[in-house]
Formats: structure tokens, sequence, C-alpha cells
């Protein structure tokens, strides 16, 4: 198995439809195959063991994703916003390597002589204009497709490892080859250091839909692109979403009625934003999407009709569907699993696991981590309904455990939440001699809104178990948030501690 | 006869067709297109071989094919004038799920 093989089928089926759309340039099905064979040629030959994308998105990225699939080498996307200092560590982890980068790119690899850098530009060129590798791509299952580097919100990054069997099991597990129709068009405003980012790319090509390429992503640009291009599929991540629904009105949401579905995943999605956005959006379908890069991406989808049925029903157990992450993929097996490991029942809380083809839990230098029965242990904790809708509840490792007691932070945001003056909210276990840890809070207030300490540890009180009361609570501006959504508890943990 | 096994590729000795095994629970059954057996990849098709007008149906690019018992699936991976059968029994198309864009 092999990418490639999936977009040899989209060449054949469709190479005459645009594939990838950035400005003014394109690529159709047909010559992203040819860029792909003759970008993996020089792949070959420039003896690299790895290929390393330091670049925002452009036609470069699918060029170089399916030519190293080509050529048989790791394709590695890094983060550009990370520190030079961080990045050099990652370039060290993949030497030799060949470096794709963006023109204008000021960072120095001189002093690293198993680092050939070639800019995005000088790629693209060389890619559209030599000829494709004459030998055929292996079609070994076991060859590795792409080294991801994990966003380390609990330390220091890890590379994860996605083999081709990975990547093209979640694929034929998703998605209709041929499905998009002519005129679909979806807007591709993930990084493309990020699985959501890599996933797409290849699903967009297997079901033939055109790809409009946001590089760096602002609310505005956004709009106008989905206006332009008539762009009817997206994914956000929540707080894209939040930012463009603040620019919205009932009449400038008129210039997004060819967007025909949104996707969103990431991180947690805050029912205040996905309810505005569905009365703005009222011709729109959504899609939560659960996944991690160890996963291939997504494992679970809350599809537009559960949104419809959670957000229509009076039923609480039912209305509350609409924050949960849906239920597992087709092909896809999700368990929940307590504190000793057994299987919880309907409700309970506990460890995500998930085991499937597209399931690679494996990571460099760790090997793999699935057990003996192929599971997974995801470090995400949730809890499942009887009818299987998996509800997220932050990671396992983000337990308070205070004199003996695990509270999930998450049950304590969300009480903190309702209280009309809060606007954001984090929970963490802090060091505590008496109790081995204590409950702290950092919150952010809305605009023009006004709460103390003690009134909102009252509102706790009067809501929860005592214990749950946060011992110390302080008002910041804004949370630490990575650009992907996801909160950085390992920093409010460390600001509130000291 | 090649072992089925999910991800083998094979191709139609008669046609242009080529599919990909998804899933095969027994190895050892009888894969045919065009009433001919599938090759391996490598392998050459014996001259003068030629679709039997009882399998003319045609395979489609991207479309999956079962069997009736449901423990063989396979992607067809390039289109031909062939159709499919195992142990004789056609391959019908495999329905598509409709799932939701996810990404």
């Amino acid at each position: 198995m092999n990418i490639m093989m999936l977009l040899e089928m989209a060449a054949q089926g469709f190479g005459d439809r645009v594939a990838f759309v950035n400005e003014d340039d394109s690529l159709t099905y047909q010559e992203l195959y040819d860029a792909a064979g003759a970008a993996a040629a020089y792949i070959r030959q420039s003896g690299c063991e790895y290929v390393a994308m330091l670049d925002v998105t452009s036609l470069a990225m699918p060029v170089a994703l399916f030519a190293s699939a080509w050529a048989g080498v790791p394709y590695v996307p890094l983060n550009y916003r990370l520190t030079e200092h961080e990045i050099k560590g990652l370039v060290e982890r993949v030497e030799p390597a060949l470096l794709i980068t963006e023109t204008d790119c000021t960072r120095d690899f001189s002093g690293h002589e198993a680092v050939q850098v070639v800019t995005r530009d000088a790629f693209l060129t060389r890619a559209r204009s030599a000829k494709a590798l004459e030998t055929p791509w292996s079609m070994d299952a076991e060859d590795i497709a792409v080294l991801l580097f994990t966003s380390g919100t609990t330390g220091a990054p890890k590379a994860a490892v996605l083999r081709q069997k990975h990547l093209v099991a979640y694929i034929l597990g998703s998605v209709e080859f041929g499905g998009a129709a002519l005129e679909d068009a979806s807007l591709g405003c993930v990084p493309p250091y990020h699985i959501a980012g890599i996933s797409a790319v290849i699903s967009s090509v297997y079901s033939g839909r055109r790809v409009v390429q946001l590089a760096n992503f602002t609310p505005e640009k956004w709009i106008e692109l989905v206006a332009r291009e008539r762009v009817t599929n997206a994914f956000v991540v929540p707080t894209m979403l939040a930012r463009i629904i603040e620019l919205l009105d009932a009449d400038s949401a008129a210039q997004l009625s060819s967007l025909r579905a949104i996707a969103y995943g990431g991180g947690k999605m805050p029912l205040a934003v996905i309810e505005k956005t569905i009365q703005l959006l009222p011709q729109t379908d959504f899609t939560n999407a659960y996944g991690l890069t160890e996963t291939s991406s997504t494992i679970a989808v809350l599809g537009p009709q559960d949104h419809r049925d959670a957000a229509a029903s009076d039923d609480p157990a039912v209305h509350r569907r609409l924050v949960s992450v849906g239920r597992a993929l087709p092909g896809v097996e999700i368990q929940i699993r307590d504190d000793e490991g057994q299987p919880a029942s309907a409700g309970e809380r506990g460890e995500i696991y998930v085991r499937g083809e597209q399931v690679s839990g494996e990571y460099v230098g760790r090997g793999s981590l699935l057990d003996a029965e192929g599971w997974f242990p995801t470090r995400d904790a949730g809890s499942m309904d009887e009818e299987g809708y998996l509800f997220l509840e932050g990671r396992a490792d983000d337990v308070i455990i205070r004199g003996g007691e695990n509270m999930s932070p998450g049950e304590i945001e969300d009480i903190l939440l309702e209280h009309p003056a809060v606007a954001d909210v984090a929970v963490v276990g802090i060091p505590d001699e008496q109790w081995g840890e204590a409950v702290a809070a950092a919150v952010v207030l809305k605009a023009e809104h006004s709460a103390g300490a003690a009134e909102l540890q009252a509102w706790v009180r009067d809501r929860m178990r005592s214990s749950r009361v946060p011992q110390s609570l302080e008002f910041w501006d804004e949370l630490p948030y990575n650009e992907t959504g996801k909160l950085l508890r390992r920093i409010v943990k460390e600001k509130l501690s000291t | 006869m090649a072992d089925l096994k999910a991800g083998t590729r094979m191709k139609s000795a008669v046609c242009a067709t080529e599919v990909m095994v998804i899933a095969a629970a027994r190895p050892d059954v009888a894969l045919t297109c065009g009433g001919a057996p599938m090759i391996g990849m490598a392998a050459e098709p014996a001259a003068g071989a030629a679709i039997d007008a009882e399998h003319a149906a045609g395979t489609l690019l991207g479309k999956r094919y079962v069997n009736e018992a449901g423990d063989l699936e396979v992607l067809c991976t390039k289109p031909g004038d062939g159709s499919l059968a195992v142990d004789g029994e056609p391959l019908v198309l495999k329905e598509a799920k409709a799932l939701p864009s996810s990404d």
C-alpha cells in the first residue's frame, strides 16, 4: 500500500480536475501526479533519508508529501512557529534531510552538513519541469509515510510514526473515491504540520475535491476566500471559528451561502460558539471530528444529523451531545477504561482507548504503544453514553488528585463557564502540602463584567462538592493556547504554582 | 494463484482491470476477472486470452466489490472491461457509506 496509489487513481479518474489552488497558481490531479514523480527523482538524487517541510501551506506541500511516498522517504512537516532553537533541534533528529522552506527563510543551516536546503519555489519549479522517477513506488505497507512531531502540550515533542498502511486505511475507511461534485471546493487553512492538514490533502485527492489553500489564517481572509472561490467545505479549529463568527452578523453571513459543510476539531468547541455559528449559518451542515496524530486523524465524528437532533432535543442527555465528538468511524473501535483498566460503564469517566487499522500509536525510539489486543491508550479522558456518543474530558494526565479523590478539571471548568461573568477558564492541580494537590483556577472575565474570587468560589460550592472549589483563583487577560486551539495546561499549571 | 490478503494487488489476465484486496477471510479462493484467474502484478498474461462473455460487465475505478458472504472485498484501482467473480460467483458493487467529510 502507498498513498501514491490513491493519487494515481485520482489522476486516472479525473486528471483534468483542479486539485489545489494557491493564489493565482494551481495544479490539476495529473499535474500533481507528474510533479510528484519528478520531485521523487529529485529526492532520490539528493541522497536524503527524510524530506522536511518548514513552510506555510503552498502547492509544494502536496507535491512533497506524495513525492516522498514515491521516493520511499518519510515526509516530516515542521512547525514554523517554533523558535529557531527548537526547529534546529527537530531537524537534527531527521538528518540527512532535504529541507524545503520559504524563499525568505533567514534560518541558517550552514553548520548542518547533513541538511540540504531548497526553497519552495526552486522545489516546485524543478517538480514541474523534470522527468518522473522511473522506478515505481514501493507497495510495502510498512514503509513510513509521515513522521509528525506531536504538539507537546505535556512535554518535549515526540515523533509519531505513520506508516503507509495507516494513512491508506484511514482514507479507504472514510472517503468515497471521486465522491466530490465538480463544483465542490474545500478551504484548507489548518497548519500543514498538523495531522488534520495532512489527512485533508489525501482525503481531498481521493474524493476529487478542489482545495483552496489559505497559507496564513485570518478571519477576514477566510471569509473573503469562501465568498470568492465559492467554497463548499471547510475545516476549522475552534479558535478559528470563534474569530470568524465575531466578524459576522445575520447580513454579512449571507456571503458564505456556498458553504455547505463545516467540520471542526482539534480542541474543545465552546457551546456558545457552535450555537451562534448554527444560528448564523442555518444552511450549513456541521461535523465535529475527533482524532489524534497517532490515529492518522479522525476516529469519531458527530455528523450533521447528530447536530440537528441534539440541538432540537428537549431531552438533556440528547441535547448534551452537541458538545460530544460523536461516534466511532466504521472500522474504528473506541473503549473507555477505568482506573483499573477495565471497560467503564456508560457515562463513567475513564481513559479513551482506540483500535483500528488506521491507528499507529508508534513513536520513534519508543516503539509501539499498542497493547497485545491492538488498543492504543490515547491519554485523553472521556466518557461514552449508552448510544456510543463520546465526550472528551481533557487529558488523562490532567486529573487532579486531591487527598486521594480524583477530579476532572473539565467538570469544574464547565460549572465556572456557566457564571455570567466568566469568558474562559482553566482549572489545574497545583502542589499542596496538606492535600497532595489543590484545585486552582485561572479565569478570564467577559468585557464589562466583574466578579471576585469569593463570588466564583461560592458559585462552585453551591453546585459541586466542596472539594471541587478552587482554593486559589486568579484573573488573567487571556489563557495560553497553541495555534490549533489546545489549551496549554502545562503553562497554566506553572504560572499558578508559583 | 497468489494468496489473497489485505493489501495484495492483482491484475486481470484479459483486460485492464487492477484491484487491491481490502479484506479476505479465506486466502485460497479463486478470484477471476473476465472469467480468467487474476494474476500477480509482475506476471505476464497468457497470449490470446479473451474475456468470457459471461463476465464482461466491466469494473469501475475506485469502486469496491464484495461477495455475497461478505468475506471478500476488493478495490478497483484500474478499470477494465471484464467483471470480477470469486469461485464462480460474481462480485457485486458495494454501496458507498455516506460519511460526512471530517477534514
